[in-house]
């Protein structure tokens, strides 16, 4: 009775295929497991497959073989049941014709949530970002830093268990992109959801993430997964700063050998 | 720079050079006497312009009307098929090869038939100017229906939001600008083919526009009074573009969004 025990993960991919209709080979046997509480993120050469994984946990693209559940359900059940998981873009994906607040609400008023319902919900997402003073302003009268803020203030307004961020301050200048990332990880630190983000930077990985995935490309696979266990925070020039790049140092190497022989 | 200044800057060289190419007119008919039934001086047309202006002004607010009635029949039509075509593979495969007839049809050649159809008078030029003006509205209202940015609509779709939301809240307000810039198009289209329209439609009507006092004033050679009628056709032309580009500018304000380019 011992398997029982083990807690069911998240996100629970077993040797996953993903073929677009097209005929591209974008995943081919990801095998994956996200606990509760995780953040982790996820690293590979451009074009291996990265945000197709995620977009296919997120369930906007069908799978084509092997298993992919969401706490027990498809991505299809899982989005339309546990409503309210959230998925950040690369870029704001703001609405211009809304106000910042009409934005963060949109994930509610899509849902059918009710007005007032959704009124105290964005009031307190914009304050976690630091977005209060910008309510009733204009997506184009906001900075870039400040447009992410609004997009991740969306993203956490339906209080989600499962975040699932694609590069998502890629567009920002580096201390624009380290001050989002500080932010994001306050609030993680916070309320624990479970967090799947993607990006390039693998110092980035290391300093945010609890554990680092690596894909690798040709086909698109999981080749390594390094457990961070480092305290918080993690400044380069702290006590922390040589076993930070050191794990950085094993990602590298790790993603020599995810690199397609050519 | 003071908006009066701009203002200056802007208008100021067009007018010099309009200026210039007058007094060159001038001097040549002066200079090489020049039949006036073949080339009227300016100062002819100018007298030909005063001595008719009641019968020009008329006209030109008749064209006016013609090419306005047009203009409003197509965007309304236009945005209406646009909505069908966006929704419906099916109609659009169907329906936009005659949509393109539309554009590549020679007005010139079924204004008659249009007579033959609808009579003479205003509701035939009216029908004119919609035909010549309504593929710009068509085309540009299905490129901004359709043309939506992809994570947006991964957004709204991870929310579970119905087609119905899709169209209201992205699909709609999106195609704004690309509906504005289709609309200065058509408009100058409009007030071409309520002229046209004009030279078939306008014989033996009770009421007669720009287009009729063409034909008409070329017929009996009295080629100053015919330049005066052009002059009030290319302003009416400019007039129009100029309005609906303000209200254009101004609706583009409203919703926040940047002028497309084509
Ligand atoms: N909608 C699509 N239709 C067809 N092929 C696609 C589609 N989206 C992505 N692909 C292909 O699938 C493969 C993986 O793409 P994906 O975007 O998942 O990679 P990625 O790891 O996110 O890359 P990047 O780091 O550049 O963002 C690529 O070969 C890409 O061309
Ligand atoms: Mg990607």
């Amino acid at each position: 009775m011992l398997g029982s025990r083990r807690v069911r993960p998240l996100v629970l991919a077993r040797d996953l295929h993903l073929r677009y209709p097209s005929g591209v080979v974008a995943l081919a046997g990801v095998d994956l497991e996200v606990t509760r509480g995780e953040l982790v993120a996820l690293v590979g050469p451009s074009g291996c497959g990265k945000s197709t994984l995620l977009r296919a946990i997120a369930g906007l693209v069908p799978f084509t073989g092997g298993t992919l559940e969401i706490a027990g359900k498809s991505p299809l059940d899982a989005r339309r049941e546990r409503q309210g998981d959230a998925f950040v873009f690369q870029d704001p994906s703001l609405l211009p014709w809304r106000r910042v607040a009409d934005n963060v609400g949109l994930p509610l008023e899509l849902l059918g949530r009710p007005p007032a319902e959704r009124a105290p919900a964005v009031a307190q997402a914009l304050a976690q970002v630091g977005l209060a003073d910008a309510a009733r302003a204009y997506p184009d009268e906001l900075s870039g830093g400040m447009k992410m803020r609004a997009s991740l203030a969306r993203a956490l307004v339906t209080r989600p268990e499962l975040l699932l961020l694609d590069e998502p301050f890629g567009a920002l200048d580096e201390l624009g992109r380290r001050r989002l990332n500080d932010t994001l990880v306050a609030l993680w630190e916070r309320d624990r959801w479970t967090g799947l983000m993607i990006t390039h930077s693998l110092l980035e990985a290391v300093t945010l993430a609890t554990r680092v995935i690596v894909m690798g490309e040709s086909p698109g696979r999981i080749v390594a997964s390094l457990a961070i266990d480092l305290p918080r925070p993690r400044p380069l020039d702290g006590p922390e700063g040589p076993a930070i790049l050191a794990h950085v140092a094993a990602l590298e190497r790790h993603l020599g050998s995810a690199e397609a022989p050519r | 720079m003071s908006p009066l200044g701009r203002a200056a800057g802007v208008v100021g060289p067009p007018i010099a050079l309009f200026a210039v190419v007058v007094l060159l007119w001038e001097l040549l008919c002066v200079a090489l006497e020049l039949p006036p039934y073949l080339v009227p001086s300016p100062i002819a047309v100018a007298r030909a312009g005063i001595e008719h202006a009641d019968t020009i002004a008329w006209s030109t607010l008749l064209t006016a009307a013609g090419a306005l009635a047009g203009l409003g029949a197509s965007l309304v039509l236009g945005s209406l098929v646009a909505l069908a075509f966006a929704n419906s593979r099916w109609i659009a495969r169907a329906f936009y090869p005659y949509a393109i007839f539309l554009q590549t049809v020679p007005v010139v050649a079924i204004a008659p038939l249009i007579v033959i159809w609808f009579g003479t008078g205003f509701a035939s030029v009216a029908l004119v100017a919609l035909i010549v003006s309504l593929f710009p509205v068509i085309s540009a209202a299905t490129t901004g229906l359709t043309r939506v940015d992809p994570q947006l609509l991964d957004l709204f779709t991870f929310y579970g939001a119905s087609r119905w939301q899709i169209m209201l809240k992205l699909r709609l307000p999106g195609s704004i600008p690309h509906v504005v810039s289709g609309a200065r198009i058509a408009s100058g289209l409009a007030v071409i083919g309520a002229i046209v329209g004009e030279f078939f439609a306008g014989y033996g009507a009770d009421e007669y526009g720009l287009g009729y006092l063409i034909i008409v004033t070329s017929g009996q050679l009295r080629t100053d009074y015919l330049f005066a009628a052009i002059l009030a056709s290319t302003l009416l032309g400019l007039a129009t573009f100029g309005a609906v580009s303000l209200i254009g500018a101004a609706v583009l304000r409203r919703w926040r969004s940047r002028e497309i380019e084509r």
